[in-house]
């Protein structure tokens, strides 16, 4: 089995904070991770490696320093690792991105290709399922455990709001996946030893099955009018009330926050 | 010359790092409160690897080398000492000790599974009369047939009782003095071999110290490591490469107490003023954090000569007297500056403060390392 | 693609089981409020089974026009069905705006919609208005919520957007409104379905983390003993909270461990922390400060707690959240 396992370097935004002068995010000292959703996605892909053998190839578009999540994938047992980086990517919004992957997806061959349900520094959940409909695949998104059967066929726990469903689905198909789902495994000290010494393939946007208008910003219908922080902490206000007057002041801050 | 990490040791640092703070750092307090050794976080860091880092690939290592394993010590230290010590001293005294002196058929019989981690490792030269004179050896092992039968007692031995394989040093010719010491390999289903009393201790309460009891003890001559009468120079030699780990594990010790402290001085108010804004608090703390970076290039520097084969044993000297004395300053201040809190277990300072003091005792102490320093200076 | 074509604002409608789910009524509050700013229509899209019936709810909820696809193949929630079904719809009535809630269903449909019709979807937004162009101006929180961004769409038709429940406000249902009711019977290709439903479980989430709850309603000493927790458990679920403690209580066994905040217990960040009858101990506030919004109940008022709080309230936890819990319960039930 060929399984295709997208990631995405991101800034851990756990540690994102904001400047308070400039009222701006501060990048600067930011570690930059593998996608925990992402690397969950990996997870299953190794699962499944190990259970019915497989070949397994990360693949990421971005910048070239992108190359540590790939080198960090071969360190958790990736077999082959692409980096798509090229200018034309530029400015992609999920549209775009998920045109691109799948770009390099058609000139590739896979029985399933994964991918994290949505990226911390975006949240949006949008390029598995978006890649999915370009590659023409059946998708199941949310996925919290996968087993493969035989025939080409998987049944996959996929999580919702009030329980979770099962799910029968015939390969080729592409699944997004949480990291509560597949809690990932460490890095491997031989293969940590190892993982520089591998080949990650470079892959401009030439190399792609993509009308290159369909790429970076010109393939991309949204765009970022304006971003801005939430406005900073004033310093607290203490009220010293009778509880009728104590509760509506908390009713209208809740609303203000809407909260309620 | 180049301080900075190679990009795999970055790599490891990174995965030790997060392994430490996920599985090791939630349970350090429980280990110490129940003096458990943590035998499941063992397990995980076999199936890491982390069990067999320096070891070459041939042998079932990872093929790593020492700056990674003192990378490892001291992140795994740095929130829990015991589980740093239980790396330290598998790895520095038993698999080093066999690597570097053992004969072709010892290494494919021991490294693969120290390696792996399915045995653990241990190492035995102390003796309730032999400590920082350990020539003075009183655990006699005589020839018989293809074997040697061993007689006597080691003590405050790390790992004992949770070990498969100790590194044994033993008498064979009392008239000879030090070269009259061979180390052997001990399994520890061997017959005649048992473990004594466990030892309660101030610190590293997880990690089992035990005496280890040699009854007639019937070893191979197959498992003698290196040549006979060689013992005080294998056991001189592997202790100088076990204190770059003891070293590293008191600079773990040091930061993860620095880690804290720093945590508590900005949370902390008095005065109307966090404890971070006062002078006094920034002064100590730059003061200490310099030695504690001072430590770690000690600590790496003399695993880096380990590394390229060149002499180390007087950087090891100063590379474990210095960290761990930093050590100790770093967690008593630690404790210090979280006042009446640090002396409750409520926060992990006190706890570092007792594991602290065993490095400036085990595998030499802070004098033997001064007496191995001042040696090579009056040398010449 | 010619932008003067595609006009109103559309909103899928969810239903699970049959039952409407309460984020399309909230996106209909919110198309009706854009559709008029517009001066267009408010339409809904409702695929399901045996669903003709329950249509003119929805325009008792601010539907000027309800378009319900009925079909067996629309009864439960499949991507393929399900986008089959409303990208054919899309191609037919040409919607400016296509507003989805951003459910597990919205955010598995949504996405796979833009790619078939080609255009911009922005996820999980939470408000929307109308520029002085006319354009859809969606605003959305990005970097796990530390940056805000405003997103348009303005070369491509139809502007979608999927919006997080609870965000948008239901509008008041007028039983008398009058609308029109029509039936699209999209053409499925069937050799697509390769998805089956196997079984659908419903479950209450049994375990209790804390870490993950929006809005945490936290207890200390001043709140005492069990049946003072019994009163944050009622404000708590009144606006859909989980129930915290400081380590006194679990300390004093009122409380389990796992519901700690704190040094020893678990650092929290929810979009509001009410702390009720906690002092502010150090270690306390160490798990909790981070949170967006703190508001705090304290009867002694120079107590720790208030230097990190945005609203601190001097006073009587016991008086006061029962009567905030009373308050809010009738502000619920009114909408």
């Amino acid at each position: 089995m060929n399984i295709i396992v997208c990631v995405k370097q991101v800034p851990d935004t756990t540690v994102v904070k904001i400047d308070p002068v400039k009222n701006t995010l501060i990048r600067e000292g930011v570690p930059s991770i593998m996608n925990p959703d992402d690397k969950g996605g990996l997870e299953l892909a190794l699962q499944l490696k190990e259970k019915c053998g497989a070949n397994v190839t990360v693949i990421t578009m971005g910048p070239p320093q992108a190359d540590l999540v790939l080198r960090e994938a071969f360190a958790m047992g990736a077999d082959r690792a692409i980096l798509l980086t090229d200018r034309a990517f530029a400015g992609a919004d999920t549209l775009a991105t998920s045109n691109a992957l799948a770009g390099a997806l058609k000139v590739l061959d896979y029985d399933l290709v994964i991918t994290g349900r949505q990226a911390i520094d975006g949240d949006t959940a949008q390029v598995g399922p978006e890649m999915a409909q370009h590659l023409g695949l059946p998708q199941v998104s949310y996925v919290v455990d996968c087993q493969y059967n035989d025939a080409n066929k998987f049944t996959v726990k996929k999580e919702t709001e009030d329980g979770y469903e099962i799910l029968e689905v015939e390969g080729p198909a592409l699944f997004t996946v949480l990291a509560s789902g597949y809690k990932a495994r460490y890095m491997n000290v031989g293969l940590i030893v190892e993982a520089f010494n591998k080949e990650v393939e470079i892959w401009p946007a030439s190399k792609l099955d993509i009308d290159p208008n369909k790429l970076g910003l010109k393939g991309s219908p949204t765009k970022v009018k304006k971003a801005f922080t939430k406005a900073t902490k004033a310093a607290g206000q203490v009220y010293e009330l009778d509880p009728e007057q104590a509760v509506d002041v908390i009713i209208s801050k809740l609303q203000e926050k809407f909260i309620i | 010359m180049d301080f900075e990490l190679t990009q795999s040791q970055k790599l490891f640092q990174q995965m030790i790092r997060d392994f430490a703070e996920k599985e090791v750092k939630p349970i350090a307090a429980e280990v110490d409160e129940k003096e458990e050794f943590p035998k499941e976080n063992v397990k995980k860091l076999a199936k890491l690897g982390v069990l067999g880092i320096p070891t070459p690939k041939e042998y079932g290592g990872a093929g790593g080398d020492h700056v990674m394993y003192t990378i490892a010590v001291e992140e795994l230290s740095r929130v829990c000492a015991t589980t740093g010590v239980i790396v330290s001293a598998h790895t520095s005294l038993c698999e080093d000790a066999i690597l570097d002196n053992g004969t072709e058929e010892q290494k494919q019989k021991y490294l693969p599974k120290l390696a792996s981690g399915e045995w653990i490792g241990a190492f035995g030269l102390t003796e309730p009369n032999a400590g920082t004179d350990a020539s003075a050896q009183q655990t006699t092992a005589v020839e018989d047939g293809d074997d040697y039968i061993l007689n006597g007692t080691k003590i405050f031995i790390t790992n004992a009782g949770e070990a498969d394989v100790y590194v044994i040093a033993a008498m064979t010719d009392k008239s000879k003095g030090n070269k009259g010491i061979t180390t052997f390999i001990v399994e520890a289903s061997t017959k005649g071999f048992s473990i004594g009393k466990k030892e309660h201790k101030m610190g590293i309460r997880g990690s089992a110290t035990c005496e280890l009891i040699f009854e007639n003890c019937r070893v191979p001559k197959t498992n003698m490591l290196g040549p006979l009468g060689g013992g005080f120079a294998v056991a001189m030699k592997t202790l100088d490469g076990g204190r770059i780990g003891i070293a590293a594990q008191a600079l773990g010790i040091a930061q993860g107490a620095m880690d804290e402290t720093v945590k508590y001085c900005k949370e902390r108010k008095q005065f109307g003023r966090s404890l971070a804004q006062f002078q006094n608090t920034q002064f100590q703390l730059a003061d200490l954090q310099t030695k504690i970076e001072a430590s770690r290039y000690l600590v790496r520097a003399a695993a880096w000569k380990k590394d390229q084969g060149l002499p180390f044993s007087t950087d090891a000297a100063m590379a474990k007297l210095f960290a761990a004395e930093t050590a100790m300053e770093m967690t008593t201040k630690a404790v210090q500056f979280h006042g009446g809190y640090g002396y409750t277990r409520e926060y992990p300072v006190e706890r570092m403060m007792r594991d602290a003091k065993i490095t400036e005792i085990y595998e030499g102490t802070s004098e033997v390392q001064r007496m191995v320093i001042a040696g090579k200076l009056f040398k010449k | 693609m010619n932008k003067a074509d595609y006009k109103d604002v559309y909103v899928f409608v969810e239903q699970r089981d049959g039952q409407i789910q309460s984020v399309a009524l909230e996106l209909l509050g919110k198309a009706r409020v854009l559709a008029d700013s517009l001066g267009e229509k408010v339409v809904a899209f409702y695929p399901g089974y045996k669903n003709t019936e329950s249509a003119k709810e929805l325009i008792a909820w601010g539907a000027d026009k309800v378009i319900v696809m009925d079909a067996p193949e629309l009864k439960d929630y499949l991507t393929e069905q399900y986008s089959q079904a409303i990208s054919q719809a899309i191609d037919k009535y040409k919607p400016s705006i296509v507003l989805l809630g951003a459910t597990t269903i919205g955010r598995d449909l949504g996405p796979r919609l833009a790619s078939i019709v080609e255009t911009g979807l922005t996820a999980d937004c939470t408000s929307l208005d109308i520029s002085e162009e006319r354009e859809l101006m969606m605003t959305r929180p990005a970097f796990g919520g530390n940056l805000m961004a405003t997103i348009m769409c303005t070369d491509h038709r139809p502007q979608m957007s999927t919006v997080r429940p609870g965000v948008m406000q239901k509008g008041v249902k007028d039983d008398s409104r009058k609308g029109e009711i029509e039936n699209f019977a999209p053409t499925f290709d069937s050799s697509k379905f390769k998805v089956k439903l196997i079984k659908s479980v419903k479950e209450n989430r049994g375990k209790i983390d804390i870490t993950e709850a929006k809005v945490l309603v936290s207890g200390g000493r001043g709140v005492g003993n069990k049946e003072g927790f019994e009163k944050l458990n009622s404000l708590a679920k009144v606006i859909g909270a989980q129930v915290s403690s400081s380590r006194a209580m679990v300390d004093a066994g009122v409380m389990p461990h796992e519901v700690q905040v704190g040094q020893t217990g678990k650092t929290v960040r929810p979009f509001l922390y009410l702390a009720c009858g906690i002092s502010g101990a150090i270690q306390h506030l160490a798990g909790m400060e981070e949170s967006d919004f703190i508001i705090a109940i304290n009867k002694d008022k120079f107590a720790p707690i208030f230097g990190v709080a945005d609203v601190g309230i001097v006073g009587d936890v016991h008086k006061i959240v029962p009567l905030l819990t009373e308050k809010l319960s009738k502000m619920v039930e009114k909408k």
